[in-house]
């Protein structure tokens, strides 16, 4: 008679079962890091970041000297080009060789990064080193590094979102200043659209499908400043009267520039963004919104016009909020596995509150400084094109996307919408929206869970 | 006649032959544990638990399910292009395969250039195809609108136009058909000559020559393709994602995501769901649960086509 466990079942079954059972709970808790570490004796950090660009990995090559130089005890390994996607799986696999530092190119997913835990709550560090995050952060950047109570990242320079335009397609087309107003703007686009003999485009105006390089439906509705959650957390887009207005007025721009399917087989004639077949630079488009970086590449790739940047333009009837853009930045924080999280935290600082260090590295890469100290500066860059970005940041209206527990899934599922709406597969625009809110409450509780 | 070895003795003897079988099994069977067991039950667990891979799971009942099956809209269009792909690429791939297969055993001179022809673009890996594919096919750019446009033919929007997207993937499937040419070829080579003889002698057509000789002869290695078919295009994953993010035009910077399936969701699977879901949103639980629909789906349709009366083999088969 084969023996039994104590509940019955044959021994050789039981054992497989614990064994299962154990495989199972075992895989689901990596391990975690600790902050017992002595930062004065001498480490290695791993610090993993997005940067990619030559002039990038170059200024951030350079942060990590002078870091070196204040902390000499303190060793840097860094590693570029590394996507959110891949520090998100990596973080949760696990291992010896996972990054101490990490830093992300968006704050899409900053909501996620603190509910999860898998960025480490930063206030008790900054409460050790009596830094009061409020004095030295502007409250927009703040806003986007937290959710829900818990800081688990800190601002390493910010995107601001703007319009480059072609100076000599504006001269020829009669056109004296940039639109300010989304009237003036389709009047503009449509004026500077050239076309072919065959009637295809030699150049639009402004292409206002979504999935141009950084057109993402989230950076261009930042003009109307819409609420996404109402208190409870719950979506609101159907009840945001924005929403409609934003997407009338994108479709009114594609039937006035001649329709998405004209425009959409144009697009995809367009090189890669981050290439000299860029259509910004290859004349094929005369205004585009862009982030503050694009300047410093522009004047590398000295394009055959003249060019300047403005912010974009503002809804009719809010003409007052001019000035104002799409916010985000790379934020930065401390992965939950670090076993050094107190030097961790000294990279940190240095990287994102000593305002030196962020000076020279917004002047570096043209980004937005993150501290207001560095926002003062007399040090920053004096391009005009740049300026005006710094202008569009510290804009009292320019807002940030709210984080959310699932990151940007929400985004994405907007951005899925709009794609409908643009191509004209909506028909009813409200019962559409109401259909989202329902989706995005779905997937928020579901992550939440 | 030697006498019968007392029982104690018998069941050792059984023992040892039990023990000798599990020990040429064992390979397999350790595979198959670690491989098949062990993630099959992982998933099932994971598929009642939230789970985001940082914090311990914990047991939500039904809720994984109800979102996949109820609230996710995608799974609706993925589930629908995945049986779409499945339908029409199996049928036309092993069409094509047993066709291009006839044509180059019937070729006399130069088989073995038309042979090694079809057979190389199968070995092209499957993005540098796509990458290649995406580019013929460029509505705005590509060669093939190009000559399309330049005899009069209207160039469709290859894979910008939701009607036309998966179409362009089952271009990219028939082209790299070799896999199948070489097994059709082999079985058609084998097929027995005498009985075509026979069929000749008794008049038969080339049609009932096919109908009542060659088909039979290959019914199985063509149940062989449809199952294996079936199977990799419930897995279709690399050339619809590639397709679909090359097509897109969107750029994926460091911070952001693939998002699969341009256009309007028409090059979407569930395997990319399963990622995207898994592995991207870390909605480990509801990445679970779709996954052992698309195993039970895999399954209901591969029992299907193996059940005798309603495949293609007989009894003797």
């Amino acid at each position: 008679m084969p023996r039994s466990g104590p509940h019955g079942l044959p021994a050789p079954l039981l054992a497989l079962l614990v064994t299962a059972g154990l495989l199972l709970t075992g895989c689901a808790n990596p391990g975690t890091g600790s902050d017992r570490d002595d930062p004065t004796r001498p480490v290695t950090l791993r610090f993993w970041h997005g940067w990619s660009e030559k002039n990038e990995v170059k200024a951030v090559d350079e942060a990590i000297a002078r870091f070196e130089k204040r902390y000499p005890h303190i060793r840097v390994e860094a590693t570029g080009s590394v996507t959110d996607e891949t520090v998100n799986q990596a973080l949760r696999a696990g291992g010896g060789k996972a990054p101490d530092v990490v830093s992300s190119f968006t704050t899409n997913n900053v909501g996620q990064y603190c509910s999860s835990g898998m960025w480490v709550d930063l206030d008790p560090f900054l409460r050790r080193s009596g830094l009061d995050k409020k004095a030295i952060f502007p409250g927009t950047l703040l806003d986007y590094t937290r959710y829900r109570g818990t800081q688990c990242a800190l601002p390493l320079l910010a995107d601001a979102y703007g319009m480059y335009y072609n100076r000599d397609a504006f001269e020829e087309a009669g056109i004296s200043r940039p639109p300010r107003t989304m009237s003036e703007f389709k009047a503009a686009a449509v004026k500077l659209t050239r076309r072919t003999e065959d009637g295809s485009y030699r150049r639009v105006g402004f292409m206002p499908n979504f999935r141009l390089y950084e057109n993402s439906p989230d950076r261009l509705f930042a003009q109307w400043a819409p609420r996404y959650f109402d208190e409870e957390g719950r979506s609101r887009l159907s009840r945001e009267p924005a929403a409609r207005q934003f997407f009338g007025v994108q479709r009114d721009l594609i039937t006035a520039l001649g329709g998405y399917g004209p425009l959409e087989r144009f697009r995809t004639t367009f090189g890669d963004e981050m290439s000299s077949q860029n259509a910004f630079l290859t004349g094929k488009l005369a205004m585009h919104l862009d982030g503050s970086w694009r300047s410093l590449m522009l004047a590398d790739a000295r394009p055959s016009f003249r060019w300047a940047t403005a912010p974009m333009p503002v809804p009719d009837d809010r003409p007052d909020t001019y000035g104002r853009g799409y916010l985000t930045g790379t934020v930065a924080g401390i992965a939950h596995s670090s076993k050094h999280r107190n030097a961790a935290w000294e990279l940190v600082k240095f990287l994102t509150t000593d305002t030196d260090q962020v000076v020279a590295f917004a002047n570096a890469i043209h980004n937005v400084p993150s501290t207001k100290a560095a926002l003062a500066s007399p040090a920053l860059d004096a391009d005009p094109a740049f300026r005006t970005f710094l202008s569009i940041a510290q804009n009292r209206h320019s807002v940030s996307m709210p984080p959310s527990v699932n990151g940007g899934m929400y985004i994405t599922a907007l951005q899925d919408f709009a794609y409908a709406v643009e191509a004209g597969r909506v028909r009813d625009l409200d019962k559409g929206l109401r259909a989202l809110d329902r989706q995005i409450d779905a997937d928020t509780l579901q992550s939440a869970n | 006649m030697a006498p019968l070895p007392a029982a104690p003795e018998l069941r050792r003897r059984h023992l040892r032959e039990r023990l000798r079988t599990l020990g040429f099994l064992s390979p397999w069977l350790v595979g198959f544990t670690v491989f098949f067991g062990y993630p099959l039950l992982a998933t099932v667990y994971f598929s009642f638990m939230h789970y985001n891979q940082i914090q311990a799971p914990t047991f939500v009942g039904l809720r994984n399910w109800t979102y996949v099956l109820r609230q996710m809209p995608l799974f609706g269009p993925a589930l629908w292009n995945t049986l779409w792909l499945v339908v029409v690429t199996v049928t036309l791939r092993v069409a094509f395969g047993l066709g291009i297969g006839l044509l180059v055993t019937k070729v006399k001179t130069g088989a073995g250039f038309f042979r090694t022809a079809f057979y190389l673009p199968y070995l092209a890996p499957p993005v540098a195809a796509t990458v290649a594919f995406v580019f013929l096919l460029n509505p705005g750019t590509g060669p093939v609108n190009e000559i399309l446009s330049a005899v009069g033919v209207p160039a469709p929007n290859w894979w910008g136009d939701p009607a036309w997207a998966k179409p362009s993937l089952v271009l990219l499937s028939l082209w790299g058909v070799g896999d199948l040419m070489v097994i059709f070829m082999a079985a058609l080579l084998d097929v027995p000559k005498e009985q075509y003889e026979a069929a000749e002698l008794d008049g038969a057509g080339r049609l009932a020559t096919f109908r009542y000789v060659t088909w039979p002869a290959i019914t199985p290695i063509v149940m062989f393709a449809v199952v294996t078919g079936v199977v990799q295009t419930m897995q279709y994953y690399t050339q619809a994602l590639v397709a679909g993010k090359l097509a897109s035009g969107v750029s994926i910077g460091p911070g952001s995501v693939v998002q699969p399936g341009y256009p309007d969701h028409s090059t979407l699977t569930v395997p990319q769901l399963v990622y995207s879901l898994g592995f991207q949103n870390f909605n480990t639980g509801a990445a679970c649960a779709l996954s052992l629909v698309l195993f039970a789906l895999a399954m209901t349709v591969t029992s299907l086509l193996m059940r005798r009366r309603a495949g293609l083999l007989t009894a003797e088969d």
